[in-house]
């Protein structure tokens, strides 16, 4: 049970740590000095937020565009402690650090597993181990700067998206209709909708009464 | 620019502390369903999102090529840290093959 949950924790972090080498190698090249990408990954700590981030500094957006994109890319990290607060139950300054290492992938190993112990354990594994990796890697790549920059030419955005598909297989099972509705909305929103919106269309999904189980 | 950094770092918190302090007796058996169907239509919508999109158009290029043989591979059991690494190659070979 344990050991199966500690492979799992560090995969995933083994695997987003080396997509933080994209970030940080974007960050850079899209004009932030090395400390500010760093602290996007120490104090941000949320992938999908960090990239809206600096894509839009990149793409010469206004800081409150920037601000706001990051912000309302993470609207589904307060539905991920909603659950992860009655599995976890942290207390005082845990609560505050639980909510920091709150992201998709922690949530989703802490949700995949059986038991109340090995979900406790699957979040701050899985949690501990992307912090570290996830910001060991953003210095390396913030540093090599452009070096590492082809995020295409290594495959990365391949990995970002098998990792993500990894992570939704175990629930598709009993969720099937729902996903597909989400992921088509999505899909729908893309090219319609400014940046971060379409997963918050997602997230409207599953407020509805639609793709139940039963 | 630390600033713009900072203040932003504090508006994504605000999302995971929030979720952290509303009480559970506020949320409840149907809560807990909303916040697990939320999961999954983010992950789909995120799937969605990493795998077609380029800024704000929809794209089909090798990243597609990831997704269906890590498919395959999940459907296969194979663990997780080999599909992630199967995406990278894939995507990283179907463009070596001009792609």
């Amino acid at each position: 049970m344990s050991r199966q949950v500690i492979s799992t924790s560090l995969s995933v972090g083994l695997a987003t740590g080396l997509y933080g080498v994209s970030f940080g190698a974007i960050g850079s090249a899209a004009g932030l000095t090395v400390p500010a990408v760093m602290l996007l990954s120490l104090l941000m700590f949320s992938g999908a937020s960090q990239f809206a981030f600096v894509g839009i500094v990149a793409a010469g957006g206004a800081p409150i565009t920037a601000i706001s994109s990051a912000w309302l890319m993470g609207v589904r990290n307060s539905f991920y402690g909603l659950r992860l607060n009655t599995v976890i139950g942290p207390r005082g300054l845990w609560r505050l650090l639980a909510a920091q290492l709150t992201i998709d992938e922690s949530n989703a190993v802490s949700a995949a597993q059986e038991g109340p112990r090995d979900q406790k354990l699957g979040f701050w594994l899985t949690g501990g181990a992307v912090f570290v990796f996830w910001n060991t890697a953003t210095l390396l790549g913030a540093m090599a700067g452009n070096l590492f920059g082809s995020v295409e030419a290594w495959g990365l955005d391949g990995a970002a998206a098998a990792a993500f598909l990894g992570l939704l297989w175990p629930r598709l099972k009993n969720n099937l209709a729902l996903a597909g509705i989400g992921a088509l909305v999505a899909l729908i929103a893309i090219p319609l909708t400014p940046a971060g919106v379409p997963v918050l269309l997602a997230a409207v999904v599953a407020l509805l009464p639609i793709g139940g189980k039963k | 620019m630390i600033s713009t950094v900072i203040f932003a770092s504090l508006a994504v918190y605000s999302w995971k502390i929030l979720g952290f302090l509303i009480p559970d007796r506020l949320i409840g058996e149907r809560g807990r369903l909303i916040a697990e169907r939320m999961t999954v239509s983010l992950l789909a919508a995120l799937v969605m999102l990493q795998g077609f999109s380029s800024q704000s158009d929809l794209v089909l290029d090798a990243r597609a090529a990831s997704l269906v043989v890590a498919g395959a591979l999940l459907a296969l059991r194979v663990p997780y840290i080999f599909v992630v690494l199967a995406g990278a190659v894939v995507a990283a070979g179907v463009r070596l093959l001009g792609f």
